[in-house]
């Protein structure tokens, strides 16, 4: 799926969040991602970081740094 | 089966907890006080003769046929406008009694047409003993009044009005439109619509309370003149929008004659709106296909086959691709058109017969965001109230809905109410009916601009918290007291000032401390909302910005206050009821849960997964990279629904196999290689269940014309792919629900229809259903007040595209307008027409009804243009019914950042004047004429 999109989505996501403060961002990102999004899309935006993880938000970033520790 | 006809007690109920004794022809009558003596004699059993006096309207003491004698007391007294009184002695019938009701009766046959003395005027005069008429044809008469057959589907014929009122009374009183009136004086007095304008010309929305009420059949519908009278009837639900009316549908052999509101129903208390009542005869339109067809591919010609030959490709082709490209490579949409036991039924299928949790709903693009907001807010996926609650109400806010036109029987309630004295403000870019309309007038009209809910509300909570006006006590009694503080602290800070936030949505500050001012000390305050809410990038964020509210002004958990989102379609609640979302079972437990998920896997006798699935629009997505390629879509038409037309488009078209399960080609269907035949609503058993988690019988009227209900096919693909399904009626499907389901535990078909409907939850704890959520405690225990940042949507204005868009739906007109079209509603709106502020409009240089391009980022379309002050200047507005105008060319990807649910109501576009349609909608047209034909007729 597109990057681009997928970064989109989960930025959102992570803006949502930025009002809870930075650790339970990060936190809410990754919750978020694991009870929302179809595996496949959740090895996408992992791998996406992998290549460099243009345009991903700090918060989201460090989520997504977690779910590639699976 | 035979025609059920409930009583009519002549006048309305009366609240109130102290009763009166009366002697009522020698009978000893109990009944409330300031009951009508008409009401406290049917009751006991005595039917007075009446032709004015109907128990949905206020007594009104025209007809004079109800006269009674009351000892004591002088004079002939109606009895619908006396009350009666401790002690009362009366008495219906007597030789005077007899004598007035003679002449009366007389008098009224004296200038009736002879062949319409029938129905309630027959029966009124055959109980009067008049055989005929002492004073001839007079001179002057109304036997040659002209009969108005502008509407549709009423006509109304003067001649055969005894001028009772009842159908003025009913358009005041009911309908709240206030369309007719009685034109002229004494002898010439005459029922007239508008200023003696034909009805369809009128301020008359056809809701058919006028008919309803008419004694006389001076008002009556065309069917029943074309058809005759029904012969037997049926009570059931109405499948277009999410107020669940229910209505008794008539008919004569296998054909309904019409549908009447069901007095007994209680979403709409026996009233209905144009599309329930009369917009149903798409049923038996000459486009439904009747017959299964398949196709190799999307560029052949339909082939008519047997239901055995469709379903068994449609199995193989699925399996197919899941052998090469896995399970997930296939996926289903549930409909909110259809019944929670079909919803049920299709979510099943695609876990445990595709063995996949790719399963979604067209709530997604509607109210996802309610669920996701509700949940996480109260613990409950739901609106908190049912529609009754609306009468304690003091204060109605109204944001992001247009009930007059999408949910027209709830706004007939509200209206009453707000005729009664209730305050009401609206929250919209536009100047919706509300906002000012006879006998309404809203005490603040907050127009913002379209992508600023969030910054709107926190404004309003701002001054809530910060002049001292939140109800402390609720908030520690109920509530999580640390995140109240936290959320306090936040709304508190001058970046949600309503100084600040003015000049991001442009109300003026003032106005927004009115209104929060008005809504936090107003009384009962209740918030309804709709898509305008959902339908953002901040979609979920706004309506956890309302559940603060209401929380922090202590507006939850009894009568009058509340949380309610107006749902669109019949069923949205249900289907996500029914564990349509790709993350969660029925009952809204997540597909990770383990205890639930072993308790379905035990059921059902297969291993489920414990991840989520993919939504509609990542399933678009996933197909244009080639991981997904299968689609089972029951009752949707996603390609016009949807958001951003030619990217669905593309999606559907690299799939290798799309089932579409409809009555009539859409325009999804241009891309399928199935098609199964659809039951409409009238052709099936089932249940829908309604804004207020009303849950109510869908009942089968006929015979399904393809010869399949919904849910038999989805058994048969299920069986088909290997995956038994046994029911022999939707009722043990609900059986299922209920046995896998704890708010549903206690729902079965006998409770149904013993009780007539049921709010979820019905459990052991509440065995009769819940009207009102919350009374004392949370769901989830402790109210969650939820931080709201307010983050402005990506879709920008620019030199480029300067206006925005916003979109909706209007009241003759459903959704994508498959059924709507295909009824004589179109005489409403024939065409999607985009209203443009007059400013913006002659700077473009547009007049009224010219041709216009509407162009964005994404797409173009043209329509013709409707010049309107009801329109901000910057804000332009369309309707998204016809397939031919396609406003979702349009619309973004943009979408909700929790659910997904698309961004209709803010998209940057430009307007410019057009001669001729855009190239999407050529290209589509020639699309469309190719994926229609159909080869073959082959007689299964």
């Amino acid at each position: 799926m597109d990057a681009s999109r997928l970064t989109s989505m989960a930025n959102q996501i992570g803006a949502f969040f930025r009002a809870q403060g930075e650790a339970a961002a990060v936190t809410g990102v990754e919750d978020h991602l694991r009870k929302f999004w179809d595996p496949r899309m959740r090895r996408e935006i992992v791998a996406h970081l992998r290549a460099g993880g243009e345009g991903l938000t700090p918060a989201v970033r460090a989520a997504v740094a977690r779910l590639a520790q699976d | 089966m035979s025609m059920i006809e409930p009583p009519d007690l002549g006048t309305p109920p009366v609240a109130g907890d102290v009763s009166v004794s009366l002697t009522i022809d020698g009978r000893e009558v109990r009944v409330s006080e300031r009951t009508s003596i008409m009401r406290a004699a049917m009751l006991a059993g005595i039917d007075i003769p009446k032709l004015c006096a109907t128990d949905s309207l206020a007594a009104f003491g025209s007809c004079r046929l109800c006269l009674v004698e009351i000892a004591g007391r002088g004079g002939t007294p109606a009895s619908c406008t006396t009350p009666v009184a401790e002690g009362m002695v009366v008495s219906t019938t007597n030789e005077r009694l007899d004598r007035l009701r003679h002449g009366v009766m007389e008098l009224y046959l004296s200038d009736h047409p002879r062949h319409e003395i029938k129905g309630a005027v027959g029966e009124a005069a055959r109980r009067a003993g008049v055989e005929m008429v002492r004073y001839g044809v007079p001179a002057a008469c109304h036997a040659d009044a002209h009969t108005d057959e502008s509407n549709p589907y009423f006509a109304f014929d003067p001649a055969a009005c005894i001028v009772c009122s009842r159908c003025v009374r009913a358009c005041d009183e009911v309908q709240g439109t206030f369309a007719l009136t009685i034109a002229g004086r004494g002898f010439a007095s005459r029922v007239s619509a508008s200023q003696q304008e034909p009805f369809l010309g009128s301020e008359c929305v056809s809701c058919g309370a006028c008919v309803q009420a008419c004694p006389t059949d001076a008002l009556i519908e065309k069917t029943v003149r074309t058809m005759g009278l029904p012969d037997r009837s049926v009570v059931t639900t109405c499948a277009y929008c999410g107020v669940g009316c229910a209505f008794e549908a008539q008919v004569v052999g296998d054909e309904v004659v019409r549908m009447t509101p069901w007095k007994e129903g209680k979403a709409n208390h026996g009233h209905s709106c144009v599309k329930g009542r009369f917009a149903w005869d798409y049923a038996t339109h000459k486009e439904r296909i009747l017959k299964p067809m398949i196709r190799e591919t999307i560029g052949d010609a339909w082939r008519e086959v047997s239901w055995d030959e469709a379903i068994a490709f449609a199995a193989r082709r699925l399996k197919e691709i899941q052998a090469v490209h896995g399970r997930g490579a296939v996926g289903a949409i549930t409909s909110s058109r259809c019944t929670n036991e079909e919803t049920y039924l299709v979510q099943k299928l695609t876990r445990a017969a595709l063995h996949t949790n790719n399963v979604d709903t067209c709530a997604r693009v509607c109210h996802s965001p309610t669920g996701y907001g509700l949940k996480a807010a109260f613990g409950t996926s739901a609106g908190t109230q049912d529609f009754d609650s609306v009468d304690h109400a003091d204060v109605v806010l109204v944001i992001g809905a247009n009930p007059t036109d999408a949910h027209p029987v709830f706004a007939s309630r509200m209206k009453r109410r707000l005729r009664a004295g209730a305050k009401l403000i609206v929250v919209d870019p536009r100047a919706i009916d509300l906002v000012r309309m006879p006998h309404v007038e809203a005490a603040h009209h907050l127009a913002l601009k379209p992508g600023t809910n969030v910054a709107l509300l926190n404004a309003l909570a701002h001054v809530i918290v910060t002049e001292g006006l939140v109800d402390e006590d609720f908030v520690r009694e109920r509530c999580d007291l640390a995140a109240f503080q936290a959320w306090a602290a936040f709304v508190a800070d001058d970046v949600n000032g309503p100084e600040t936030v003015e000049k991001v949505c442009g109300v003026p500050a003032a106005t927004l401390r009115a209104a929060a001012r008005l809504y936090a000390t107003g009384g009962n305050a209740a918030i309804y909302y709709g898509l305008g809410v959902t339908e953002h990038s901040q979609g979920t964020t706004t309506v956890m910005a309302i559940a603060n509210l209401a929380m922090a002004t202590g507006n939850l958990g009894r009568p009058g206050v509340g949380v309610n989102p107006l749902r669109g379609q019949n069923n949205v609640q249900g289907a996500c009821d029914m564990g349509s979302f790709p993350h969660e079972f029925s009952g809204y437990r997540h597909i990770s849960d383990e205890p639930t998920r072993r308790l379905f896997e035990s059921l059902w006798g297969v291993a489920l997964d414990p991840e989520p699935g993919l939504r509609i629009p990542n399933m678009i997505d996933a197909a244009l990279d080639g991981s997904f390629r299968g689609l089972y879509v029951q009752g949707e038409d996603i390609l016009q629904s949807d958001p951003n037309s030619s990217h669905m488009a593309a999606g559907l078209a690299a799939m290798e196999c799309v089932i579409v399960q409809d009555l009539f080609l859409n325009e999804t269907a241009s891309y399928a290689h199935v098609f199964l035949p659809g039951a409409t609503f009238l052709e099936k058993d089932g249940t829908y269940t309604n804004a207020e988690r009303r849950i109510q019988r869908v009942r089968k009227v006929v015979e399904p014309r393809a010869g399949l209900a919904d849910w038999e096919a989805t058994q048969r693909l299920s069986n088909a792919l290997g995956y038994a399904m046994n029911y022999g009626h939707p009722s043990e499907i609900m059986a299922e629900v209920a046995t896998t389901t704890p708010t549903f535990a206690g729902v079965s078909y006998d409770r149904l229809d013993a009780l007539g409907s049921i709010q979820w939850p019905c459990n052991d704890d509440a065995p009769d259903g819940t009207p009102v959520m919350h009374i004392g405690r949370f769901a989830r225990g402790a109210g969650e007040f939820i931080l709201t940042e307010y983050v402005p949507t990506d879709e920008r204005t620019g030199p480029r595209f300067p206006l925005l868009l916003t979109t909706g739906r209007v009241l003759s007109q459903y959704n994508v307008g498959a059924q709507t079209r295909r009824t004589q509603n179109v005489v409403w709106h024939p065409e999607d027409r985009l209203e443009i502020h007059p400013h913006d409009a002659e700077h473009r240089g547009v007049a009224d009804g010219d041709w216009v391009r509407l162009a964005s980022r994404e797409g173009a379309t043209s329509l013709r243009a409707l010049i309107t002050t009801r329109v901000s200047p910057g804000v332009v507005y369309t309707t998204f019914h016809h397939p031919g105008t396609q406003a979702n060319v349009v619309t973004t990807e943009n979408s909700d950042w929790a659910t997904n649910c698309p961004e209709y109501k803010v998209t940057a576009v430009q307007v410019t004047l057009s001669n001729g349609p855009t190239e999407w909608q050529s290209a589509a047209d020639a699309q469309n004429r190719r994926a229609r034909r159909i080869a073959t007729i082959v007689a299964e």
